[in-house]
């Protein structure tokens, strides 16, 4: 029944306009962290660029009228010409250029996923088990971390060349062996706190074992700093390999990379720009793109900025 | 401070000494050999050149000699230029390295630090954006593709400056390998000090000296500056371990007669006591760097001596 005033309309609108929101029912810390990072701009812009160069470097070739090593007599060192389909001109061999990118694009993603998921493996595993017993084994743990610090990084990536030689999956296997001492240091700190938490005990109470308790309670919950740092592992190992390849020791032809690419462009730039800035450009987007999603992530899934 | 400095000092001798033998095992252990030439060599040959370089007792042996000789300062030779030891290399090139390096280092440190605080200070405004590109760019670009466009640039578009080479005393062809050495370690430091700097400027201790009347000059020389400065110091002894390793490539690129050039040819021809000693070398004086810096952090943060 509505009174005189409306004072029940206005009120039950008020309550119809409260139940809406979602505020009692709560958010749970994923959906407020996607909250966030949806609203990150550069972020949004970066994982859409991101996806699609990865899905231009897997489904591309197929669409691209040139093979990566196939050699059009026809143009060679040609500037961008579209109507021979060379969108990004030809190299010395009358390759296509586009063709060369995408594909070098799909083997620097290769090496920097399989580097990135060993170190984030080893990574894990090690720093937990640091943490989680702690005492003498996380001192001689981590000693062993502060050690291996002080080697010289690209020295040691070097002597792996030296090692693997040739084959640019085991090369990167091994780079991953070199990159996860960061990620156990940050994984050994969380897991400290960890626990000491209720859940972790109350686990320990039920009798479940140290391995059990690691890998069923402690990583699940290490899942934000470990994302943030997988993203941001990505861009470095794909300055590792444009490196060794750029120094000639990465991957080699007919097969190539953006490394590879940049450093067949690099002396021949001032006649055939388009052989450096092909490959530059998406290096360069690629990398600006991977940091600016870690940085998005890490904004997002920080407590503190809450 | 001196227990303090004693301690630190005693701690980094074990590290050392087993990162010395893992550098040597995992290279004595690698396939391969500095003799695996184009065609065999005679047995006898072999045999005598095996003897020369110790390959030829067991492994623990040629440890424990290398290690012994190592306590003399001596690095050890090459394998595969006659009478050429690591310390030759090190007195050819390492000058030149080091001068790089060091150059690099202070011209990026200062510009970092004074970057980071006027984006600090400005927060929000033009130059904070524009320097937030500028880092950004810095920390993203590999140094041989900065160097590829800045050769192009400068040294072939403009032609202000040499695009690579090296002439004996020549300042203008350090200005590019150094600008591109220098860039992401500056990038590094001024985001390192903005993001302090920015904390440090919002404690109680700078609100009460602003409000006691302290201009703002004073506010951030007196207070803000130094505590501003800690986590930078904590950034340079791995920034400068990593201006001396990625001088390496810089001298690739640009032909420069550093260490560099020597270290990856050595590393391709198999060339392991090159390998091993340089390898040693960069190790201590990532040690000894770290150790410096552990003494200036103790300095800025009194709390740090106590643990």
């Amino acid at each position: 029944m509505a009174g005189i005033t409306g004072k029940d309309a206005i009120l039950t609108d008020y309550a119809n306009k409260l139940e809406k929101l979602d505020a009692p029912k709560g958010r749970s810390l994923t959906q407020d962290a996607m909250r966030r990072l949806l609203r990150n701009k550069a972020a949004m812009v970066s994982i859409i660029l991101v996806v699609l160069i990865v899905l231009a470097a897997i489904i591309g070739p197929y669409f691209v009228p040139w093979g990566y090593a196939e050699v059009d007599w026809t143009s060679i060192r040609k500037p961008p010409d579209l109507s021979k389909g060379h969108v990004f001109g030809t190299d010395q061999n009358g390759r296509d250029m586009l063709a060369r990118v995408l594909q070098g694009t799909q083997m620097s993603l290769i090496v920097a996923g399989v580097a990135t998921v060993v170190s984030v493996v080893i990574g894990v595993v090690y720093g937990a088990v640091a943490g989680y017993f702690g005492g003498k084994v996380d001192a001689v743990m981590m000693r062993f971390v502060d050690i291996m610090y002080a080697l010289p990084y690209i020295l040691f990536v070097i002597i792996l060349v030296v090692i693997f030689g040739r084959n640019p999956v085991l090369l990167f296997v091994g780079i991953g062996c070199l990159e996860w001492l960061t990620m156990a240091r940050i994984v050994r700190g969380q897991t400290l706190t960890l626990k000491e938490r209720e859940f972790v005990e109350a686990a320990r109470a039920g009798g479940a074992k140290p391995f059990t308790i690691i890998l069923r309670h402690i990583v699940p919950n290490l899942t934000g700093p470990v994302v943030i740092y997988a993203t941001l592992t990505v861009p470095e190992i794909i300055i590792t390999e444009s490196f060794l390849s750029y120094l000639g020791l990465g991957v080699q032809e007919p097969q190539t990379s953006l490394g590879t690419l940049i450093s067949f462009g690099a002396p021949v730039a001032e006649v055939l720009p388009w052989m450096l800035l092909a490959p530059a450009g998406v290096l360069v987007t690629l990398l600006l793109c991977l940091t600016y999603i870690g940085d998005g992530l890490r904004d997002a899934l920080d407590p503190k900025d809450r | 401070m001196i227990s303090y400095a004693l301690r630190r000092v005693l701690s980094a001798i074990p590290i050392a000494l087993i990162a010395v033998t893992v550098c040597f095992f995992i290279l004595r252990l690698a396939p391969g050999g500095p003799f695996d030439g184009e065609r065999a060599l005679p047995p006898n040959v072999m045999a005598n050149l095996r003897a020369y370089y110790n390959l030829d007792q067991s492994l623990p042996m040629q440890y424990l000699i290398y290690v012994w000789r190592l306590l003399h300062g001596d690095l050890g030779p090459s394998m595969v230029i006659d009478g050429f030891r690591v310390s030759d290399l090190i007195r050819i090139g390492f000058p030149f390295t080091l001068t790089m390096a060091m150059s690099a280092f202070v011209v990026a440190t200062a510009i970092g630090i004074v970057a980071g605080m006027i984006a600090a200070v400005n927060q929000n405004k033009w130059p904070d954006y524009v320097l937030v590109l500028v880092v950004m760019i810095g920390v993203v670009v590999p140094n041989f593709l900065s160097a590829a466009l800045l050769q192009l640039v400068f040294g072939v578009y403009l032609k202000w400056l040499p695009a690579g080479g090296w002439v004996n005393g020549s300042l203008t062809h350090l200005v590019l390998p150094v600008t591109v050495l220098a860039w992401p370690h500056a990038a590094r430091i001024s985001r390192l000090m903005r993001g302090s700097m920015i904390e440090v400027l919002g404690t109680n201790y700078v609100r009460t000296a602003r409000s006691k009347g302290l201009g703002e000059r004073l506010v951030l020389a007196r207070h803000a500056i130094k505590p501003a400065l800690i986590p930078v110091v904590s950034y340079l002894g791995p920034g400068l371990s990593y201006l001396l390793t990625g001088s390496l490539v810089v001298e690739q690129v640009f032909g420069l007669p550093g260490i560099g050039k020597y270290f990856i040819t050595a590393a391709l021809n198999r060339d392991y006591g090159i390998v091993l000693g340089t390898t040693i070398l960069y190790m201590f004086i990532i040690l000894a760097l770290n150790l410096l810096v552990d003494m200036l952090y103790a300095w800025l943060d009194p709390k740090v001596r106590y643990r």
